[in-house]
């Protein structure tokens, strides 16, 4: 009997007869324990893709790191003096810039969402034995990851700038845990849209959480606007959300506005999680 | 041993809104096979391969691959296939290497079995060389065999390819041809879809030829292109009164498009035709200045099975000349 090996790259166009090919095993069901294991492993994959999405762009790394620390230089260096000469507002505007900036890098989630989507690599990974929703999951993660990590220079800074926040270490804990609340929300949000946008338009939802901040209490009191931004002002997302942060770190009592944050951010992250994970398993690319 | 097609489709249906993308697709490819589903833009190839890898479920019919109903066990099914589409869905931010070890992850090979495996892949498909450079630096053949190298990872015993080779360079199309070749002379069962008959009659052991969202024949390349007609030789002469004396002369029949210069010689056997042709010419001592050997194309076997042409689309795309016409210098 001859051997051949089907090295490729071999010449010609006639295939030497094949060996009888051994059957295919009908694949039997994988026991919940092992499942569960590899959902965890799957997750653990795209996270790591997406930290290596991050730190290999030049955009990515702008967007997370420069981004936010131009911003609060802008806020603290350049505006605070008019704003309140005393040197006070530092302490009133760090949080409001940490949301805006935790906002702007959770929503730079949906362009690589869409890229994936556009990409056909989403319909790649829709075809594996994997745990159905880990590519967004590890979007999450890597969000939450990279965003925190983006608050450490912005707070650091400020503080040599004269940043007194008050909070004692369950205060710390608690901002960077509402802080981590916030990225998941806002990056399930941004998932979504991903999934419905083209790549520009994806793009585009930054500007949402780039200018929404502004009109709430995160940059200046709320009773310092016209009477008919006030209403807006007030009862939008982003004025409890900024105050209950502001509340946690100068280490006074959060009061209603955390009730009010955690209603929205968990409204938000239901239904943009739901929408998500529906989506993604509806769409493909054609 | 039971002879249980690998993919088993009947009488699949499948619409979006109004718009019947599917109206009864039927196939069965046995294992080891090439399958060719051939057909113009929008004649259901990509739904049908949706379909068969799990992304899209069907509004009627079933589809088995390897016995395991592709609608009910969609996990199960996703064990057995692999699909390279018309995308190269590479990451362009990490280098094949890491493309390749992410991918072993998500096939949840251990970590020893990962690392032989991406090496042993990146050897076969030529890139370990550009094994340690971002993909996105890559060109367009080596992106595409890196995708269908990340596609082999766990050694799928059916692999689906949609259209394999859109927009390669004649080089990479042909070592694209050779992988395939070599897949499935080691038993993995391919179903690919092609715009070019060219494509299907190099490859395919069978082909069916899909339109308007069913299959209009099935047969081996050689059975469809019997059915065909188109094929034929053009010579191009040095004035329009040898093209002319030559049609005089019965040898053919004025081609289109060549100013006058040419004649079309409708054959089955270019080869024959032509040295027929140039004896004729060299006797005649008519001057030839071009040679061109035209293959039946896509839309010569769509007017031969459907007495119309393929769609708009692909008619107009242009793609198929490049393929299908050797010019031969005289």
């Amino acid at each position: 009997m001859t051997t051949y090996s089907p090295a490729l790259g071999a010449a010609g166009s006639s295939r030497p007869a094949a060996p009888a090919p051994a059957p295919v095993p009908t694949p039997a069901p994988i026991p919940p324990a092992i499942a569960v294991g590899r959902a965890f492993g799957d997750i653990g994959a795209m996270v790591a893709r997406e930290l290596r999405r991050t730190i290999r762009s030049v955009d990515g790394l702008v967007t997370a790191f420069a981004i936010p620390v131009a911003i609060m230089l802008v806020f603290v260096v350049v505006f605070g003096g008019a704003i309140q000469s005393d040197g006070g507002y530092i302490d009133y505007v760090v949080p409001g810039v940490l949301i805006l900036c935790l906002g702007f890098g959770s929503a730079s989630t949906a362009v690589g969402v869409a890229q994936d989507m556009t990409s056909g690599t989403i319909d790649r990974f829709k075809t594996l034995p994997m745990f159905g929703p880990a590519v967004l999951f590890g979007h999450v993660i890597a969000s939450v990851l990279r965003n925190l990590a983006s608050c450490v220079p912005v707070v650091g800074i400020a503080l040599l700038l004269g940043y007194r926040p008050a909070a004692d270490a369950l205060g710390w804990v608690a901002a960077v845990g509402f802080a981590a609340l916030v990225i998941v929300a806002f990056t399930w949000l941004a998932c979504a849209a991903g999934l419905f946008l083209s790549v520009d338009a994806a793009a585009s939802i930054s500007f949402v959480f780039l200018f929404l901040p502004y009109v709430s209490s995160g940059f200046v009191p709320v009773d310092t606007m016209p009477e008919w931004l006030r209403g807006f002002a007030e009862n939008q997302p982003f004025t409890p959300i900024i105050e209950s942060l502001r509340a946690l770190l100068s280490g006074q009592p959060v009061g209603a506005s955390l009730w009010e944050a955690l209603a929205w951010l968990v409204g938000v992250l239901v239904v943009s999680y739901l929408a998500a994970t529906l989506a993604y398993r509806r769409r493909t690319l054609s | 041993m039971s002879t249980r097609p690998m993919i088993d489709v009947a009488g699949l249906t499948k619409s979006y809104g109004s718009n019947a993308v599917l109206r009864g697709v039927d196939l069965a490819v046995a294992q080891g096979e090439i399958f060719a589903l051939l057909g113009p833009n929008g004649a259901g190839k990509t739904t049908t391969v949706n379909v068969l890898t799990t992304l899209v479920t069907p509004d009627g019919g079933t589809a088995r691959i390897a016995g395991v109903d592709v609608a009910a066990h969609p996990h199960r099914v996703r064990r057995l296939i692999s699909l390279t589409g018309q995308y190269a869905s590479v990451d362009a931010f990490q280098t094949g290497r890491e493309n390749l070890q992410m991918m072993s992850r998500l096939a949840h090979l251990g970590a020893r079995a990962a690392r032989l495996r991406t090496d042993d892949l990146l050897e076969q498909f030529e890139l370990t060389d550009a094994a340690n450079r971002r993909a996105g630096t890559y060109s367009g053949g080596m992106r595409r065999r890196l995708d269908l190298a990340i596609s082999l990872i766990a050694q799928p015993p059916v692999v689906f390819l949609d259209e394999p080779t859109t927009g390669l360079d004649p080089r990479s199309r042909s070592q694209m041809w050779d992988v395939v070749r070599a897949l499935a002379a080691n038993g993995t069962t391919i179903l690919l879809t092609t715009q070019y008959l060219e494509e299907a009659d190099q490859l395919a052991d069978r082909v069916a030829v899909l339109d308007g969202g069913t299959v209009i024949a099935t047969g081996t390349a050689d059975d469809l292109k019997a059915r065909v007609t188109g094929g034929r030789v053009e010579i191009v002469f040095t004035s329009p009164a040898e093209a002319h004396e030559a049609v005089a002369a019965g040898l053919g029949t004025p081609a289109v498009e060549s100013d006058g210069l040419g004649i079309a010689i409708p054959t089955d056997d270019p080869a024959r035709a032509i040295s027929a042709a140039l004896a004729e010419a060299s006797a005649r001592r008519l001057t030839v200045a071009d040679i061109a050997i035209v293959r039946p194309s896509l839309d010569d076997v769509f007017f031969a099975l459907t007495g119309h042409p393929a769609s708009a689309a692909a008619a107009a795309s242009g793609t198929d000349d490049i393929i299908t016409k050797d010019e031969v210098a005289a």
